[in-house]
């Protein structure tokens, strides 16, 4: 039996019972915006133990660098001026995968294996089953996934889940400073956020809010944010999978496709048999040789 | 030694398909050719795209190299398709054109179908109504195809178009597909219900009694005699 850390929720293109024998703990990352000082150590980390390098690229004129999440970043420090209630801001905020209980990749995905759900809610891709459709990339609400030139391959953060399968917290856990970020189980995370909350409000941010949204059945990277607004940290206000997404992939809608044709062929063998071949009528004399018309 | 050129065949004057002097030539060597070389392009688009519609045929992909090169040959094929297509819709449209008898040929579809009536509408020319519709629908269809496919071409294209637009396109390229797969599904079934018909497009030629019964007036027109 595998890691049961890795026990699987969900596979992409597969008709799959997951196992359910084992009671896997549901993580989660909590970022606690508020306490971040922007230092990119998480970002840092992240490439570390990912073995992930980036090109060099150049200054584009603001903070964030590099100015978007790569296949070779795949957790990226953003940083953003906002005018908030008539004072200068300096919003940061760590973008990467968020883990949605409801993945729009997972279900974009028409290859096999290609995207996995762990019991414990990672969503995790294995590269070595993907086509390089891009499929997931339109399915994701956030805007994560980037396919790599190289090799046709979608890459994004795995939530370390090399690491949280042996009892780790992922690497930018471990290397933020501040305690902004913390790991562990989403109940325990969306009480801190909560406690977090409390404490925020008390500070006079009244409108700061703990980001977990609904519209992906909720999400294993929770922030609090303490503007609360996710339109002013780029983050969608109500992130879903849409209409959109849900007729394209639906199951209902792809069977019944194929169903109808099969039924066609059904049709054809069987009008052959009830009422058979227009045969061909029998032909002229043949001319005489020679003579053409 | 060269053969004199009085001696050489006049081949160019008769084509190997109009050897037998009985037959009508229905379908000339290049048009067989470019019809077999885009149903051989359309196989492997259906198969390979119905891999990626339901998870069900994925094993379609190892027959094809793998889902990746499937998926990389893809679209490549489809620009093929296009390629062979539509220089040879643009020979056939002429004969394609819908005219007052198509109607008549179209009301009596059904009775057709179920050999109630076995004779076909006097003006049918080269192609009957059922026919036209199937070339107007290829023409629509794989532009449709076309045109979608672009927007979800990985990476060359789809980068360009926001994921809207893209998640749009994928479900118009599989509701196209589906259409598609009818209206080819049709077409074959009723080229081997119509006996001697598969023998047009593969030897080229019809006897002269088929031609007058499916297309009295292509018979018309190519023999000058009346059906």
């Amino acid at each position: 039996m595998a890691l049961q850390s890795l026990d699987i929720k969900a596979r992409s293109a597969t008709t799959f019972t997951p196992p359910s024998a084992r009671g896997t703990l549901e993580v989660a990352k909590l970022v606690d915006v508020s306490r971040c000082i922007g230092c990119k150590a998480c970002q840092s980390a992240c490439m570390e133990w990912n073995d992930l390098r980036d090109e060099v690229g150049v200054n584009e004129g603001f903070y964030t660098n590099p100015p978007d999440l790569t296949d070779q970043t795949w957790n990226l420090m953003r940083f953003y001026e906002e005018q908030i209630e008539g004072s200068l801001q300096w919003l940061i905020l760590k973008d990467q995968c968020m883990h949605c209980a409801d993945p729009g990749c997972l279900k974009a995905c028409p290859a096999p294996g290609a995207i996995v759900q762990y019991m414990n809610g990672i969503v995790d891709f294995h590269q070595e089953n993907c086509i390089g459709c891009g499929y997931c990339i339109s399915g994701c609400p956030f805007n994560i996934p980037r396919l790599r030139k190289e090799d046709s391959k979608v890459y994004k953060c795995t939530l370390c889940s090399d690491r949280v399968s042996v009892g780790l917290e992922p690497a930018c856990i471990k290397a933020c400073p501040t305690q902004a970020l913390s790991f562990g189980s989403k109940e325990a995370m969306v009480v801190q956020a909560n406690h977090r909350l409390e404490d925020l409000h008390e500070r006079g941010f009244a409108k700061a809010a703990v980001y977990d949204p609904e519209g992906v059945g909720g999400t294993h990277v929770v922030y609090v944010l303490p503007h609360g607004d996710p339109a002013l940290y780029r983050l969608p206000r109500k992130p879903e999978i849409g209409p959109l997404l849900s007729v394209w992939r639906s199951w209902v809608s792809r069977s019944l496709g194929v169903l109808t044709m099969f039924g066609v062929v059904v049709a054809g063998v069987f009008h052959y048999m009830r009422v058979g071949p227009i045969e061909e009528p029998k032909d002229d004399e043949p001319a005489k040789p020679g003579k053409e018309a | 030694m060269a053969i004199p050129e009085s001696v050489v065949p006049a081949r160019r004057e008769r084509p190997p398909e109009a050897r037998d002097p009985n037959l009508l030539v229905r379908y000339q060597h290049a048009e067989r050719l470019t019809h077999w070389a885009i149903a051989i392009v359309y196989i492997f688009l259906f198969l390979s795209g119905l891999a990626l519609f339901h998870p069900f045929f994925f094993w379609i992909a190892s027959v094809f190299g793998g889902g990746q090169l499937m998926r990389t040959l893809h679209p490549f094929c489809g620009v093929a398709l296009v390629l062979l297509f539509y220089p040879y819709a643009g020979k056939l449209w002429r004969d394609n054109r819908l005219t007052a008898g198509d109607r008549v040929w179209l009301h009596h579809m059904f009775a057709y179908m179920n050999k109630q009536e076995t004779k076909e509408v006097a003006e049918t020319g080269k192609f009957n109504a059922g026919q036209k519709l199937m070339f107007w629908s290829m023409v629509v269809l794989i532009a449709v195809l076309l045109l979608t496919g672009i927007e979800l071409w990985q990476p060359y294209f789809a980068p360009r178009f926001p994921a809207p637009v893209r998640k749009a396109a994928a479900i118009i390229h599989a509701a196209s597909a589906f259409i598609m797969f009818i209206g080819i599904g049709i077409h074959v079934y009723a080229a081997y219900w119509t006996k001697g018909s598969v023998k047009a497009m593969t030897r080229g030629t019809v006897t002269r009694a088929w031609a007058r019964m499916h297309h009295p007036a292509w018979y018309r027109q190519v023999t000058g005699k009346e059906p």
